[in-house]
């Protein structure tokens, strides 16, 4: 028994311990290094894996990013545990709205949804907006359909069955794309609409862009779409796609930032699919960062939203946007750098400009 | 004196923290669940539409009580014979042999093997197996995922049924052989009677975890929301929809998917009182 009581003095004296450990490591910190956490969508997940790597080798700073998915992204910003979050759909002023606070969007890179496909004989495939509502909706079910053949002449489709494959879970890509094909098919608009998880016509689920890339790579006929850099990465087929002027066009780095090329509002919420540019691919958008406009809350202490600031102010700038092509993001053109910087000069801490 | 009511005190708070746990589990699945029924009423567990798209919002729970269902229900079936030749095997023909020895061994350790490393062998030798085979043309749905759960079962079953056919007391069927049985007769007449309780609970056991088994069906029903129109047809299961879904899931959808977890909690619960009471009236 005795044993027991001693047990008892033991695992609390241990616990104890860890606590005033643990108090010492977290003043350590705010003395020494900051320490940033971020969370949220997946699609720009290569993209700032990179980046988040090379700041804190560059300036010290210590960043770690939860891919979660945009809907976790904005409830942890919500729920005030990260300094910034991520999502690939802007939230929409009903949103904003229930958040705690006035929120800024920060746009970061510029993503493009591919249409990828596994049909190892056809290595080239063009797909206008009228086949892919027709394919996604399930009115055409054979990859031999006279309408695929009519728009790819000279290439022979098996006859096989098609599967399409979208995401299981709640996705920004899925917005991206929802939100294209509404706005090229009002069947699709009155049918599914757009949203981050769908009521889907036809097809299978998978998680995650990952998860829908193996598995269009796995099974023969499939067909899905995917952030671009999870096609690229995997050697996986991708459709050329006709965009609003009638052009079949490859996603490419100038092709998607040819779809930035229009007007950007100052707040930078625009969703950037179907683009009226000639040149354009036109399945692609904006990723953006979103924090609070007042910095000061929850005891935080300036130097930890100041530091927040200027990595944001980093990432936008010219070598974070560099390493964006490297992973196949295309960067920000330059009107959107201006404007991002300006809503970052809007960030107050305590009512004064932190960047200024 | 002292030390007797220290221990006492120490088991309490311990079988306490469990009653705890359940109730504030019970208690918040149910808050959880007041959205969803206070807008879909009863009609949430009869309704197979399930549409997260903003303003349209529609949730019902009957294709993912479906596909739950045909799942588990195939799993068991293919189980049954399998798992119960494999436990006489070990357990009457070749008891205490090296070879029963051996395959006691492996059954255990496909036991211990995690979900997911079944959901991956599925998922890429299964599933083609499964297409090669033309009985589908991607592989994936309801057909495959009760195949890949009938495998992850059988371990659960043949181990404990074994386990309860030696404990038949040898007397019994010294008795029997002495009466002139044949060593089937034994089996169906002295085994299985005396071993039943045993048996059916193991079989309960398998049924509950193939109900809750979540990542390996994630990997290979195929995740549409809709009821399946047949065996090779993909579908959605309770658990599987829960874990693809709730990462974004907020407001009305989220509490959709709470709802979803209340009914599982409450179907396995039925499902492991069914087997008590069972147990009861056969011993």
């Amino acid at each position: 028994m005795k044993k027991l009581v001693l047990l008892f003095v033991l695992a609390i004296g241990i616990a104890s311990c860890q606590n005033s450990s643990n108090k010492n490591e977290g003043e350590s910190k705010s003395t020494e290094q900051i320490s940033i956490t971020a969370a949220g969508a997946t699609f720009p997940l290569p993209f700032y894996n990179m980046v988040f790597k090379n700041y804190t080798s560059e300036s010290g700073v210590l960043l770690t990013y939860g891919g979660i998915g945009s809907g976790g992204g904005i409830r942890s910003l919500g729920d005030r545990v990260v300094d910034f979050g991520a999502t690939d759909a802007y939230l929409n002023d009903s949103q904003i709205a229930e958040l705690p606070a006035e929120i800024v969007h920060i746009p970061t890179c510029i993503g493009a949804v591919v249409i990828a496909y596994n049909l190892p004989d056809v290595p080239e495939l063009k797909l206008s907006d009228k086949l892919l509502e027709l394919i996604f909706m399930g009115k055409i079910t054979h990859w031999n359909d006279p309408q695929i053949s009519a728009l790819n002449p000279g290439v022979k489709f098996p006859d096989m069955e098609i599967t399409f494959v979208h995401r299981s879970d709640g996705s920004g890509t899925t917005y991206i794309f929802s939100d294209y094909m509404s706005k090229v098919s009002t069947l699709w608009e009155a049918e599914v609409g757009r949203g981050k998880s769908l009521n889907w016509p036809v097809g299978m689920g998978a998680k995650g862009n990952p998860g829908v890339a193996g598995t269009i790579k796995q099974t023969e006929g499939s067909i899905g779409y995917i952030g671009s850099e999870f096609a690229f990465a995997q050697k996986i087929d991708f459709a050329l796609v006709q965009n609003s002027s009638g052009n079949f066009i490859k996603p490419t780095i100038e092709s998607i930032s040819a779809s930035a090329q229009g007007d950007i509002p100052d707040d930078t919420r625009v969703m950037l699919t179907n683009s009226s540019d000639p040149n354009a691919y036109p399945i692609s958008g904006f990723t953006w960062l979103i924090l609070y406009k007042e910095q000061s809350y929850d005891g935080r202490s300036e130097k930890q939203a100041l530091e927040t600031l200027k990595f944001l102010n980093w990432i936008v700038d010219k070598d974070a946007q560099a390493v964006a092509q490297q992973v196949h993001y295309a960067p920000l053109p330059s009107k959107a750098v201006e404007k991002a910087k300006n809503i970052l000069e809007s960030v107050t801490f305590d009512g004064k400009s932190l960047l200024k | 004196m002292n030390s007797e009511k220290i221990t006492k005190g120490a088991l309490f708070i311990a079988s306490l923290v469990i009653v705890l746990v359940t109730g504030g589990m019970v208690l918040s699945l149910v808050g959880g669940t007041v959205p969803v029924f206070s807008k879909f009423g009863i009609n949430f567990l009869f309704s197979s539409d399930w549409n997260p798209t903003e303003g349209r919002e529609e949730y019902g729970a009957l294709s993912f009580i479906v596909g739950t269902v045909l799942t588990s229900v195939l799993a068991l079936i293919i189980c049954l014979p399998l798992a119960f030749s494999t436990s006489l095997f070990i357990g009457e023909y070749y008891r205490g042999k090296r070879i029963s020895k051996i395959i006691g061994t492996l059954v255990d350790l496909l036991a211990g093997v995690p979900s997911i490393v079944y959901g991956l062998w599925g998922f890429y030798v299964l599933r083609p197996f499964i297409v090669d085979l033309g009985l589908s043309s991607q592989g994936f749905g309801i057909f495959t995922s009760g195949l890949i759960l009938a495998i992850m079962i059988i371990p659960y079953a043949t181990s404990i049924t074994s386990e309860i056919i030696t404990l038949v007391p040898n007397d019994l069927k010294e008795a029997a052989y002495s009466l002139g049985a044949t060593r089937l007769e034994v089996i169906f007449y002295v085994i299985v009677p005396n071993a039943r309780s045993g048996i059916v609970a193991s079989y309960i056991l398998a049924f509950g975890r193939a109900l809750g088994e979540t990542m390996a069906v994630t990997m290979l029903i195929g995740n549409s929301n809709k009821i399946p129109g047949g065996l090779f047809d993909t579908g959605n299961t309770m658990a599987s929809v829960i874990a693809n879904q709730f990462g974004e899931a907020d407001g009305l959808k989220l509490s959709a998917l709470i709802a979803i977890g209340l009914l599982l909690f409450v179907i396995t619960g039925i499902i492991n009182a069914l087997g008590k009471f069972i147990i009861k009236k056969l011993s």
